[in-house]
């Protein structure tokens, strides 16, 4: 598989503040890589990099082995999806959209037939001479696509496009984006701090945090095995026990849960100790009381909170720790009380054992 | 709470200051159009006085002295405007620098400092360089007191234009000069009418400075009208004050129409 971004040790301060520590990813080409962390985790800080809106102070980024990190951003094959767009207000359109066709030197009949290629990619073939400010906002993100894909770049750089649509439209350009990506092969390198948003488009996912990254992989490695406390918290909801680990035997740990059930699973940690264990709300299922004995953990009920398609169950371990549990909204779903004891059952590879 | 128009006496307090503020300006307005020779007696509705102004004995001499003002206003406040989108750009898209601050005091300083110190500094500066006081060093004084008249309505618009934009041309594969002649310039366009309207109403308009700078034998439009006015007032004055004030409220108007404009599309 080619590599379409390199990224080597990148360093990036400003001033004082070190906004990335030395950031080194692969990026394979055709793919949808997401970059995803909280606000100020440096995401579009690296993507500001890849553009050359800002200059690296330390490292490399190589585009297909070319390295680029000292070019100005017109000399870079690689185009921009802004947050607000930043479609030019003064002009049609159709003009936004050949602009970077015009810059690039193709002629007028040129540039027309190919931006109204793209217009009528994004849907928007109507609406070719009006000015972006008579535009809903879903139409200018298509725009400012349709922009930003006309000069064929290598790769597509996307920094929060869909944060200013509103839920409908956004769960809706998830999946045409993501459609967008496989018809034109482009490598699409998203930055978003919305974790659905990244499980449902991406190929890769890269979660940073404080400048560097946590760890990288698919939706499903980043959710059913986070690498540590951090993206175990940030991706979906989790529970978070501390635990003591006795033994570590080929790859299973044995540990011992609050209110003393021991349990076996998995494990890449290699010394016993005081470890946290991430349990997801989702792969736990309760019996009632009569057979608190077998179940894994036991809790009190506190609340259950009603979501529609799930329903929250808000419960504290006997230890007083905060457990959520998350149950369909299924016909035959038995709802839990408030105040009522109930055992918690961890389904086969539920806990997961965080290296810190 | 009630608002400010329920104390009592607001009315009244502002009719008094809108009767201050312009019933002067009416009066001369409405005695422009005299029928006799008489500043206070009304005779009669007539156009008299702005035939006068164009064909009378006095016709030639506020001509020159028009042709000079318009002339001058015109190249000071190109010049001034140009001078202040340079300034404009460095203060605002240039970054952090030392002596920004210091800078900005600079460039808007001649608003604070009182026209009459900017007049002698002038006539002092020009005398003490050796240049003979005309028409050249009335164009100069000008240029240089238009720059923050410009400067102000520049920058503010400078200021609201996202950084994203040129960003977006840049990534779009144009060169800087591209970006800014291509973007930045066309999203600039309604400061730079209205800081160059607003420039060339202030030189139109000056008087004191002109007036220390000007030189024997040569007049500006304000200057003409003060040697006129000394060996008494004409209802002709009354004309040609009433046909500036159009002038004036005319580029005032454009330019708060043009800003406004501007805003909706930004």
């Amino acid at each position: 598989m080619t590599t379409a971004i390199d990224i080597r040790s990148v360093v990036k301060t400003f001033g004082e503040f070190t906004a990335l520590h030395g950031v080194s990813l692969d990026i394979a080409d055709n793919a949808f890589f997401t970059l995803l962390g909280p606000s100020g985790c440096g995401k579009t800080t690296l993507l500001r990099l890849i553009a050359g809106f800002e200059a690296v102070t330390a490292g490399e980024i190589r585009l297909f082995g070319e390295d680029i990190a000292r070019l100005e951003p017109n000399r870079r094959p690689v185009n921009t999806v802004f947050q607000h767009y930043a479609l030019f207000p003064h002009m049609s359109v159709i003009d936004n959209v050949a602009f970077g066709l015009k810059m690039q030197g193709l002629d007028l009949s040129g540039r027309r037939a190919r931006a109204g290629k793209m217009l009528e990619m994004v849907h928007l073939s109507a609406f070719a001479d009006r000015l972006p400010s008579q535009l809903s906002g879903g139409q200018q993100q298509r725009v400012a696509l349709a922009r930003a894909l006309a000069p064929a770049p290598k790769v597509l750089l996307l920094d929060e496009p869909l944060s200013a649509l509103d839920l409908k439209l956004r769960q809706a350009m998830r999946v045409e984006l993501k459609q967008l990506q496989e018809d034109t092969g482009i490598t699409f390198i998203f930055v978003t701090h919305d974790q659905e948003e990244a499980l449902t488009m991406s190929d890769r996912i890269a979660v940073m945090s404080a400048g560097q990254v946590q760890q990288i992989g698919t939706a499903q490695e980043i959710y059913e095995a986070p690498s540590n406390r951090f993206v175990a918290d940030f991706i979906g909801e989790t529970n978070l026990l501390e635990v003591d680990v006795h033994q570590v035997h080929e790859g299973r740990a044995t540990l011992t849960l609050p209110g003393g059930h021991r349990l076996s699973c998995p494990s890449a940690l290699v010394a016993p100790g005081r470890h946290s264990l991430s349990i997801r709300p989702e792969r736990v299922t309760i019996s009632d009381s009569a057979e608190l004995s077998a179940a894994d953990l036991s809790a009190t009920v506190e609340r259950v909170v009603y979501l529609g398609s799930d329903l929250q169950v808000l419960t504290r371990l006997a230890d007083d720790t905060a457990f959520t549990i998350r149950l369909q909204n299924a016909a035959r779903t038995e709802v839990p009380s408030p105040g009522a004891q109930i055992g918690l059952h961890l389904e086969e590879g539920a806990a997961r054992l965080l290296a810190d | 709470m009630k608002g400010v128009r329920h104390y009592p006496g607001f009315l009244g307090l502002t009719i008094l200051c809108l009767v201050i503020l312009y019933a002067p300006l009416i009066v001369v307005m409405a005695y422009s159009f005299n029928g006799s020779t008489s500043i206070t007696q009304w005779g009669g509705f007539s156009m008299r006085w702005y035939v006068d102004v164009f064909t009378g004995p006095d016709a030639k001499r506020f001509g020159q002295a028009a042709w000079n003002s318009i002339t001058i206003a015109l190249m000071a406040a190109t010049a001034a405007t140009i001078i202040a989108t340079a300034a404009a750009l460095a203060m605002v898209k240039g970054g952090r620098f030392r002596g920004r601050g210091a800078s900005f005091a600079l460039i808007n300083l001649p608003l604070m400092v009182p026209e009459i110190v900017t007049a002698v500094a002038s006539l002092i500066f020009f005398t003490a360089i050796g240049l003979t006081t005309g028409y050249g060093t009335i164009l100069v004084a000008h240029m240089a007191f238009c720059i923050p008249f410009a400067f102000l309505p520049i920058a503010a618009r400078l200021e609201g234009i996202e950084a994203s934009y040129e960003q977006a041309a840049r990534d779009l594969y144009a060169t800087r000069a591209q970006a800014f002649r291509l973007i930045l310039l066309p999203l600039l366009a309604p400061g730079l009418a209205s800081g160059w309207l607003l420039a060339f109403i202030i030189s139109l308009d000056d008087f004191i400075i002109t007036n220390f700078v000007k030189g024997a034998g040569m007049e500006t439009l304000p200057t003409a009208i003060f040697g006129s006015v000394k060996q008494g007032i004409k209802p002709n004055i009354m004309a040609i004050s009433t046909l500036m004030l159009a002038v004036s409220v005319l580029f005032v108007t454009a330019a708060y129409l043009i800003n406004r404009k501007g805003r909706q599309t930004p």
